[in-house]
């Protein structure tokens, strides 16, 4: 089956935002929820506890506002796109992610890692070679 | 290692099937292709209709905890990275589940990306 040009368009399209708010969402919530510390024990009033002081962060809440966009153009992508086609496609985000993680939270990237993420993008180029769409509409 | 194993076992089992949950729910809502805000939320509401939309989002909200605790225990460049783990029971899930067709150069990207997690997890700093 041969994708036409305004399918794979609308599809990368909707790719690139979930690029661009996944990885973004996932920072602020990492953000967020590094500053209310680590989770120590199970105990449920210490579950409470957490989660509480995690929904009551403003980083977090944007975090989820970031995913929940990532989200919908999820979704939408998925009405006629293959599973197996948009989940490897947007793993560009991987990328994004350590970028973030590198630029805005200072955390450190070893060369080893950078090498698989590149890995990761080239497997990511291989599958946005192959038709998004597989099954009959 | 216990609780960050467990938690790595939720996001890519539960968020993976949670996924191919909301696909089989949107298919069966069919191709988006008026995207004007009121038709797309017409979209949203006749999706929330489908029982396996919301099966689909009970899975990934239970990966989406799972995540938040994992994150307040490692680097977000860490986390990130070896949940794409899932993609290996991503494509066998398109396969068998939602009955696509994967190709064999859809598989060799799908097993390279495996490789790159497998990388970035041995680079742990």
């Amino acid at each position: 089956m041969k994708p036409s040009l305004g399918l794979r368009f609308k599809t990368y399209l909707l790719i690139l935002f979930m690029v661009v708010f996944g990885p973004l969402g996932d920072v602020l919530l990492s953000k967020g929820v590094k500053n209310v510390g680590a989770l120590s024990t199970w105990a449920p009033s210490n579950l409470f506890l957490f989660f509480r002081a995690v929904f009551a962060s403003g980083t977090v809440w944007a975090g989820i506002g970031s995913l929940f966009t990532f989200f919908i153009a999820y979704i939408l992508v998925l009405s006629w796109a293959d599973y197996s086609y948009v989940q490897p496609a947007s793993s560009v985000a991987y990328g994004v992610v350590a970028l973030l993680g590198y630029a805005v939270l200072r955390e450190r990237i070893t060369a080893t890692r950078w090498f698989g993420i590149a890995i990761i993008c080239a497997g990511v180029f291989i599958v946005g070679h192959t038709s998004p769409r597989t099954t009959e509409p | 290692m216990f609780r960050e194993t467990l938690f790595y076992l939720l996001i890519v089992v539960a968020g993976t099937s949670g996924e191919l949950c909301v696909t089989r729910a949107m298919k069966t809502i069919g191709e988006v292709t008026d995207f004007r805000p009121m038709s797309l939320l017409r979209v949203i509401f006749r999706a929330m209709k489908v029982g396996w939309m919301w099966i689909g989002i009970g899975q990934m909200a239970l990966a989406f905890f799972a995540l938040l605790g994992l994150l307040s225990l490692e680097n977000v460049s860490l986390v990130i990275p070896v949940t794409a783990l899932s993609y290996a029971f991503g494509a066998l899930g398109g396969r068998f589940f939602l009955g696509e067709c994967v190709t064999p150069q859809r598989w060799a990207g799908v097993l390279l990306v495996c490789i790159g997690v497998t990388l970035v997890f041995i680079g742990k700093g």
